[in-house]
């Protein structure tokens, strides 16, 4: 049987959600020591006895770790308990120094909370409430690096180095409660969430949100089950989500891959599965049948969490503006087409597009290139917009160059393909090109000419009033120019040189 | 020299009359020629104790102000983390390892000038009370070589009681000092939980351990609690307050119109005729010095012995979890192509006892989902309990009191195959770690039927650790007078000995 394409799916069954978010703090030290936490630093170079679990090291909690998590909290529309405590997950891993994991269980720091999130449908806009369930802390572990055997995994490998810098950085863990009720946009909604998130977090300044470097990572739990049903199905969490773009192909290909097997009777295996950038499918991990027991209890190295009420205010009083609103006064203030706002939002180049606005860009200008000629070269190239080598001055000067009438659109272009490609800045590129607006009416004239006679059937046909067929001769003429030309001046011209009145 | 006190020793060193190195010297001889046959120490840091020694010396001789016992040499329980001394916690699981970082403890005795000067046998990761269990063979009661000098910190117990070192360090998770310090004759203290920083103590039980002082008297064990406590900002659960004043407490020695509550529970059936008999008859010295001595009921003690071995099994089956060859110690099975698992699970296999592995099982299977509520979450109300019969009983006296173990000192190997056998003679002790509250054992004379040390235990409320010492001291006073010379003179004499 053929796999079930995304309208069949959707058809049938509704899937439901459930996203798990950790986000790496940018504190300048570990959760539970004073280890830096730099990220790509040598090997085994941030570490001491607490993070390294030498005998009788003991944990002691950031206080600015639990500051950045209570400001999450706080963002997010959450309570924060006045009393909280560490737990200890128990597992053996060898990238796991103590052989458990700090973390919080039954009383996590903040909870009930919620995220409003916008995107956009063939109805128009269309907001979803994404409830939160916690927001708690807990620690990062090492870094197993498997060398040898074919996947690159613990299995089959000859030997494993480990790396236990990123051991002990705090990590929160923010969970949704089930997120029902998408349908068809499940995937857009969850994108649209996780970007939420990476937006306000940024704006609270707790993390580097870097989904690529793993500072902001996503869990996605699907589950299908059939439309009109309360019956909630199997659900398989997806890691190794690293991207937006792959938070909404994971949830997709899962839909999909869920409705085959539903569609044949089988039964969805509760399970782990990782994320395949590559192919944007997933491949099981372990197996999650048999729940793993983990043994929390209270890790009694620790005292309670105890924020005072006073502090707590303090702390909601420096809460930067929330993303939404700011959207909502910079379409105000831009004059932006609800549509036109959404494709920056979904595309992420909000932030970037602002940046060239405050470097003196017109609005509309740095939206269109940030939107359409760059964006075009990331999704080909397959990477983020915010990741290629230019930058909102960049795009500020060029629109300042064009505005100046010392580029046309077209050659503003090979200008930005040039700085994406590493040679300069916009005028450096525009030197090293040689690249000009070929003002000469002559020179222009000139190559009328030449193409009008190459082409002398189509010309006629000009020549007759069938204005269409001038569309290949003007584009002859740009190329004979090697595209310096002014299109429009060039159709005015040739329509004049074939008798015919230019609108 | 050896057979002064530790506050004698520290009086000679500051008027000129002996030096550290001399000092330090005499007691490395004495443990070359005794502990061959008592065994309590794992290492002797002899280079290292000699330099201390001398700088300490220096210092002294710069007209450094010195804290009053720099210079009296110490020996240290292996539980707690010396920079570059070899630290096992009695176990092969950490044959070898030196640890590049100092315990809080050390690094305060250190800057006290205190000479540590050797690591102290131990059973293995503080679980048990007769250091059978020590990886590297029992130690031997200087009373009695046949028999066990108590434990978990049976190393520096019969090191003091044997006139090795004048003062040691043990840790107490449900006894481990108090129990020991009676089995040989010596006093022994367990601070107030918190009191003293256990950042560097090889955690057994983390809401339980705390270090703890060991002297021949009453007056040495005060000092050393004063130089090792303490507030740590490394350690989460250390109490940020100052170190109650027990020097001054220990000096004072006086329990005229003291309340002294007998523990109903912790007497009677069950305790040996001369333990009891000799607590009897400390009531009686004390009752004599103007104490008055009521009865109190702590009816949740019953329970506390179950508690103990639910939450100590519990946190140790977690905190042992980092003894996996992959970073430190032992590694075992790590052939071409064996898995990380595999050398771990070898490695765990060869480098814990059987206690040990018996502990984390134990624990393991409590906080197991499914069965947590019903033991270490019913252990832990039976903890609250537990604290609520202290608070109560604490109304009524200003420190309370009990034998500190029902028997006296038995038999190497006649307990160890029956752990229960075992567990029960903590049952005096374990209340306190329980409830985070203080205790002091010290010499209450010797049972009549076998002539070995019988402990009196004393027990004060959080943070109220100068009451042990003001009434102990008193108690100690009298006794002494009775018996007109200090009870460690009744001890047989240990051969090779000069």
């Amino acid at each position: 049987m053929a796999l079930p394409t995304y309208d069949e799916v959707i058809a049938k069954w509704d899937p439901v959600l459930g996203l798990e978010v950790h986000v790496e703090l940018n504190t300048n030290s570990k959760m539970f020591c004073s280890c830096a936490t730099e990220f790509g630093a040598a090997p085994n170079t941030q570490t001491c006895p607490v993070c390294l679990a030498l005998p009788g090291a003991l944990p002691v909690v950031n206080e600015k770790a639990i500051e950045s998590t209570i400001l999450i909290g706080l963002a997010l529309n959450c309570k924060i308990a006045p009393y909280s405590r560490f737990a200890r997950k128990n597992y053996f891993y060898p990238d796991m120094p103590k052989n458990f994991q700090i973390s919080q269980y039954d009383e996590p720091i903040c909870y009930d909370g919620y995220v409003d999130v916008e995107i956009e449908t063939e109805e128009g806009p269309k907001q979803f409430r994404i409830e939160i369930e916690r927001v708690h802390m807990e620690e990062d572990t090492g870094k197993s690096l498997h060398v040898g055997g074919a996947t690159g995994r613990i299995h089959g490998a000859d030997y494993s180095l480990l790396d236990y810098n990123r051991a002990g950085i705090p990590l929160v863990e923010i969970v949704t409660k089930i997120v029902p009720g998408t349908g068809k946009y499940a995937p857009e909604v969850a994108k649209a969430y996780v970007a939420e998130l990476r937006d306000i977090l940024r704006g609270l300044k707790v993390s580097d949100v870097k989904m690529e470097q793993g500072s902001l990572r996503c869990d996605a739990n699907v589950s299908l089950k059939p439309i009109g049903s309360d019956v909630l199905g199997t659900r398989s969490e997806t890691k190794n989500v690293n991207s937006l773009r792959s938070v909404e192909r994971a949830i997709r290909g899962e839909m999909i891959r869920h409705a085959e097997l539903l569609n044949e009777g089988k039964k969805v295996k509760q399970e782990t599965r990782h994320f395949q950038e590559d192919t944007g499918l997933t491949r099981s991990g372990r197996s999650k049948e048999q729940a793993e027991d983990y043994r929390y209890f209270p890790d009694p190295d620790l005292v309670p969490v105890t924020p005072a009420a006073e502090w707590i205010e303090e702390l909601r009083a420096t809460l930067p503006e929330r993303p939404s609103l700011r959207r909502k006064r910079i379409k105000e203030e831009w004059n932006v087409p609800d549509k036109e706002m959404a494709a920056m939002i979904n595309a992420d180049v909000l932030d970037i597009v602002e940046a060239t606005v405050l470097l003196g860009a017109d609005p509309t200008k740095a939206r269109t290139w940030w939107l359409g000629e760059i964006s075009r070269i990331a999704n080909d190239q397959n990477v983020a917009v915010a990741d290629l080598a230019i930058t909102p001055a960049d795009v500020a000067e060029l629109v300042a160059l064009v505005a100046a009438g010392e580029l046309t659109d077209k050659l503003a272009r090979q200008v930005v393909e040039g700085v994406i490609a590493g040679e300069g800045k916009p005028s450096e590129v525009v030197a090293k090109r040689g690249i000009k607006v070929v003002n000469d009416d002559g020179a222009l004239m000139a190559a009328i000419e030449k193409v009008c006679a190459e082409q002398a059937d189509t010309a006629e046909k000009v020549r007759g009033g069938h204005l269409p067929a001038a569309g290949a001769l003007i584009g002859a003429v740009m190329k004979e120019t090697k595209g310096q030309a002014d299109a429009a001046r060039v159709r005015e011209l040739l329509l004049g040189h074939l008798g015919q009145a230019s609108n | 020299m050896i057979q002064k006190t530790a506050a004698q020793m520290a009086d000679a060193l500051a008027k000129g009359e002996t030096t550290s190195v001399e000092l330090t010297q005499a007691h490395l001889d004495r443990i070359s020629a005794v502990d061959g046959q008592v065994k309590a120490f794992l290492h002797v840091d002899t280079e290292g104790a000699l330099a201390q020694a001398k700088d300490v010396d220096a210092r002294r001789k710069s007209g450094e102000k010195l804290s009053p016992i720099a210079g009296v040499p110490l020996a240290l329980k292996d539980v707690l983390a010396q920079r570059g001394v070899p630290t096992t916690s009695g176990s092969k699981i950490l044959q070898g390892w030196r640890p590049p970082y100092d315990s809080t403890v050390v690094s305060k005795l250190k800057d006290a000038g205190v000479v540590i000067m050797g690591k102290t046998n131990m059973d293995e990761f503080a679980m048990g009370s007769s250091t059978e269990n020590s990886g590297y063979g029992p130690t031997f009661n200087p009373w009695d070589l046949t028999r066990t000098p108590g434990g978990s910190s049976g190393g520096s117990a019969a090191a003091v009681s044997a006139f090795e070192a004048p003062l040691a360090i043990g840790s107490d998770t449900g006894g481990s000092i108090r129990q020991p310090a009676a089995l040989t004759g010596i006093v022994g203290v367990r601070p107030t939980y918190g009191a003293v920083s256990r950042f560097g103590l090889i955690a057994y039980s983390s809401s339980l351990d705390q270090a703890g002082p060991f002297g021949r008297t009453v007056l040495d064990t005060a000092l050393l609690h004063e130089v090792m406590a303490g507030h740590d900002p490394k350690d989460a659960t250390s109490i940020d307050s100052p170190v109650p004043a027990v020097v001054a407490a220990a000096k004072s020695g006086d329990v005229k119109g003291m309340k002294i509550g007998v523990i109903k529970q912790l007497q009677g059936e069950g305790y040996q005729k001369g333990v009891q008999a000799r607590f009897d008859e400390s009531l009686q010295v004390l009752a004599s010095l103007g104490a008055e001595i009521v009865e109190v009921d702590c009816p949740s003690f019953e329970y506390a012995l179950a508690a103990y071995y639910l939450i100590a099994p519990s946190e140790c089956s977690s905190n042992l979890a980092r003894f996996d060859a992959m970073r430190y110690g032992l590694r075992v099975g790590d052939t071409d192509g064996a898995s990380a698992e595999a050398v771990m699970s070898a490695t765990r296999d060869a480098g814990f006892g059987r206690e040990v592995k018996r502990r984390i099982i134990l624990g393991t299977y409590a906080l197991s989902s499914g069965y947590y509520d019903a033991y270490y979450g019913s252990a832990q109300k039976i903890r609250t309990l537990i604290i609520q019969d202290y608070a109560k009983a604490f109304t009524q006296a200003d420190v309370l009191v009990s034998p500190t173990a029902p028997t006296t000192a038995y038999k190497i190997g006649e307990k160890v195959d029956d752990p229960m056998a075992m567990y029960l003679g903590d049952v005096a002790t374990i209340p306190v770690n329980l409830a985070g509250i203080c205790g002091m054992s010290l010499p209450a004379g010797l049972a009549d039927e076998d002539g070995l040390p019988v402990g009196f235990q004393i027990m004060a409320p959080a943070m109220q650790d100068q009451r042990l010492y003001q009434a102990g001291a008193a108690l100690e006073a009298a006794l002494l007078s009775k018996w007109g010379a200090p009870i460690l003179s009744k001890a047989p004499e240990l051969k090779g000995a000069k």
